[in-house]
């Protein structure tokens, strides 16, 4: 019998059908003569969401990621990526999907599109060494011709972020607009930006607020769960429909499993950290890990992609405050491109590990505490560095702490580098050696 | 003076101690980057030391930093956890790629250095937003250096510090001029210890060893054919036996583009009434990193016609394309910068350097290389 009861969550099927229409309207954009970009999932979208018309993103992550989901697209697109164009296979997963997704000309979401959607402009943003290069190199694979603006939020770790690194991702935001008003004819509508960037608060603070609810015991999610719900905010945070998803649905409904005791594992019984993007293809080592009453309830990845937060006073790792918390409307244009940069610059605690171990290994350890997280269990994600910078360092602290932790090498989006016989049985081994867990009926 | 500059390369360390003995009042401050603005530096009595690798199994570095990153970044930490580095008083970085941040950021937790700073240099280089963004990060820089020296940075200091730096990569550059002409009187080999040596040595001396170092080249002549004249570029390179190599089989390196060559010194800091500002002009215009390489309106890398020039006016014949592995800047720039050499004419090899390189396999591969690049001009 298990330990708590449980239940689906409700708003899952709404999250699946806002994904899935994402990808659709990006493929179908050009038929309703709306406009398509392509941008990273950091990429302050709320700017060109806001001209007028209608517009669509692809955030080239989450792309990476779907194709990750499906091994066989996976491999073939990146085989074209290093075959065809001739790169390194130990770059991103992600951008050789994606890269190879352009060259074989496919959709990885065939259903919408068969061909590749070619994006009308790029704006892009950049905070580990690929984000700029990877539609630099796109661009060049689709001929050259798509309108190219990047900027860069390497402003900084949260807790140095003042005025003079707010203004420089203001000013370069300003230069965007000048950019995307040149290339697309449109102007940007200031009454349609201040939604978006409301939007953008209500979507990263309602999200983190969700997090900190799996401080409980029993965790109303689990983090196989959340990989499909915080992905909402990183295809479009500025978006009306995510950020009403986070914050009318999917927070309301988890503060309710709190309160009424509802678990994400119904015999949870040791609470997992992990870390960086976890391998895709095979996330099933999720639910064979609930077998032994392992839950994955806590990461800086999944609680920081999307997800702004704050330090506060105390210590304490705890959702960045919303602008109506702060007392704050937003008054014009610049003051939404202030307000925007600097929750993005402070609240984003993804990018404090850009920064420096101490900075991860700070925010992880209090991750660990708050969360009242039992073990970690580890992804060295060999597809994206952005991620896993300091994971051996990260080992070596939560160590310090008491925790038992084990690592185990993979890629998020590259089945080729994931040995899953091999990393099966090490976490047997892990958590029955060394958890002392037992398989549960 | 190669002599000198092999010897400071050779025994930094030692160098760096005796240089601490003759300067009691000094600091060494080690360097991840060409980045760090080492006109401020010089501005005081700081001797900057570039942290390179020591070209042996980085057998320490696993537990902190795992295979995925850059052999030599973690040939840098390695040379730190082993204590090679124990002289040193600080140890800073200026903001550039993830492998050299990860090394640095390990550096800060694991290697007991008394200084430490990290410099956000911005990655937007190509956007005039980055400068007064640098200038700031540049002030900052300055308080705290001098907070560390105990004594104000002057005007006249950093004037001073403007004119090290500047007149070093000037002689430099004269140096590079002999490179330029049919059977140049100094190797590759020969070129690159120098620069190397300038990330190592006190700068006032190299200055001094470079003027008579230009006295001398004219009379030099090289006991040698220079085979196929060719370009290296890439990542991080000090790999002297490969560079010997190449140069034993029919090669001469004339020209480079990485980040201990010409890319660290190509730019001098232009005047401006501040000099703060224009030292953080200079950092924003010099030949880009990859990594910052890219920019706003305009997508295609500004390195690339540099390149071009460089092979152009050197006389390259071919370009050895090479990246340390798991290099991801320059992973992302080979693949379309092999195709922009080539559509201009310009032979391509690549390869991909580790910690030590396997001299044996590469030599055949760049015998074969060369042997393409003339059997080319036979037919022509």
């Amino acid at each position: 019998m298990a330990k708590y009861k449980t239940k689906p969550l409700g708003c899952w099927q709404r999250a699946k059908e806002i994904r899935m229409k994402y990808y659709k309207d990006y493929a179908e954009a050009h038929d309703r003569g709306a406009l398509r970009w392509e941008g990273g999932a950091w990429s302050f979208d709320a700017i060109p969401q806001a001209l007028e018309g209608e517009l669509h993103p692809l955030t080239e992550e989450p792309y990476g990621a779907s194709v990750g989901f499906k091994p066989e697209a996976q491999v073939r697109y990146q085989e074209a990526a290093e075959g065809k164009w001739g790169c390194a296979r130990d770059l991103c997963a992600y951008m050789r999907s994606y890269w190879g997704s352009i060259i074989l000309n496919e959709y990885v979401f065939p259903e919408f599109s068969k061909e590749w959607p070619k994006a009308d402009f790029i704006f892009q943003n950049h905070i580990c060494c690929s984000h700029a290069k990877w539609l630099q190199i796109a661009n060049e694979l689709e001929g050259g011709d798509i309108p190219y603006f990047c900027f860069d939020v390497g402003a900084g770790p949260y807790n140095k972020i003042g005025e003079r690194q707010i203004t420089y991702v203001v000013e370069q935001l300003h230069d965007g607009i000048e950019f995307l008003e040149k290339v697309t004819g449109r102007k940007i509508d200031d009454e349609k930006l201040i939604r978006k960037v409301n939007n953008t608060y209500r979507s990263n603070c309602s999200w983190a607020k969700t997090c900190e609810l799996n401080q409980a015991i029993p965790a109303p999610l689990d983090e196989k769960t959340m990989f499909s719900l915080y992905v909402l905010g990183v295809l479009e945070k500025s978006n009306e429909d995510i950020a009403d998803f986070y914050e009318k649905e999917l927070y309301p409904e988890a503060k309710d499993r709190v309160a009424n005791n509802i678990a994400a594992v119904g015999n949870e019984q040791c609470r997992m950290l992990g870390d960086s993007q976890p391998p895709w293809g095979f996330l099933k080592i999720f639910r064979y890990l609930e077998k032994y009453g392992l839950v994955s309830i806590a990461s800086l990845y999944t609680f920081a992609l999307t997800g702004w937060w704050k330090i506060d006073e105390n210590g304490k790792m705890v959702p960045y405050p919303t602008l109506e918390e702060q007392g704050i409307t937003i008054k014009d244009r610049d003051h939404a491109l202030w307000l925007l940069s600097e929750g993005e610059l402070k609240g984003k605690l993804m990018w404090a590990p850009f920064y420096g171990a101490t900075y991860k290994n700070e925010i992880v350890t209090k991750i660990a505490k708050q969360w009242k997280c039992d073990t970690g269990i580890i992804h060295l994600n060999r597809g994206c560095e952005g991620t896993a910078q300091h994971q051996m360092q990260m080992k070596l602290a939560l160590q310090e702490m008491g925790m038992p932790v084990l690592t185990f090498e993979g890629n998020m989006a590259d089945s080729r580098e994931f040995d899953e016989a091999r990393v099966s049985r090490v976490i047997d081994l892990f958590v029955t050696e060394t958890l002392g867990l037992k398989k549960q009926e | 003076m190669i002599e000198d500059f092999k010897e400071c390369y050779d025994n930094r360390h030692d160098y760096a101690k005796n240089w601490k003995k003759k300067n009691p009042n000094g600091k060494v401050l080690g360097y991840f980057c060409t980045y760090v603005p080492e006109e401020i530096l010089y501005a005081t009595n700081i001797l900057p030391v570039r942290i390179l690798g020591g070209h042996e199994s980085p057998h320490l570095v696993t537990p902190h930093m795992f295979d995925m990153w850059c052999p030599y970044s973690r040939d840098c930490l390695n040379q730190g956890l082993e204590g090679k580095y124990d002289y040193l008083d600080g140890i800073m970085i200026a903001q550039s790629c993830l492998h050299q941040r990860h090394a640095y950021a390990t550096w800060e937790i694991q290697i007991p250095t008394p200084w430490k700073y990290y410099l956000v240099m911005p990655n937007a280089v190509r956007s005039p937003r980055s400068k007064p963004f640098l200038a700031g990060e540049l002030e900052d820089f300055k308080k705290a250096v001098e907070e560390w020296v105990g004594k104000p940075i002057t005007d006249n200091d950093l004037d001073r510090g403007i004119e090290i730096m500047n007149t070093n990569r000037r002689l430099m550059k004269e140096v590079y001029e002999f490179r330029k002409p049919e059977n140049p009187p100094i190797t590759g080999t020969e070129s690159m210890t120098m620069v190397w040596a300038s990330q190592l040595m006190d700068k006032r001396e190299h200055n001094d060893l470079l003027k008579q170092l230009l006295e001398d080249l004219p009379n030099q002549k090289l006991d040698r054919d220079q085979g196929v004249r060719l370009m290296i570029v890439g990542s991080e390179n000090d790999d002297t036996p490969f560079m010997e190599m190449v140069e034993s089989v029919g090669g001469t390196f004339v020209i480079e583009d990485h980040c201990t060559g010409s890319r660290y010194f190509w730019d001098e800091v232009l005047p401006e009434n501040n000099q703060i500002q224009a030292i953080a002009n200079r950092y924003c215009d010099r030949v880009p990193c990859p990594s910052k390489d890219w920019g706003q309106g305009e997508w295609k890398q500004k390195r690339f016609p540099h390149i071009l020039t460089l092979a152009q006016e050197f006389g390259v014949q071919g370009v050895v394309l090479m990246q340390q592995k798991f290099c991801d800047p320059h992973e992302c720039d080979i693949p379309s910068l092999r195709r922009y050499l080539e559509s201009n004419d310009l032979p391509c090899y690549f390869l991909e350097f580790e910690v030590t390189v396997p001299v044996g396999q590469f030599r055949i591969r760049i015998e074969a290389f060369l042997e393409q690049i003339n059997a080319e001009e036979l037919f022509d």
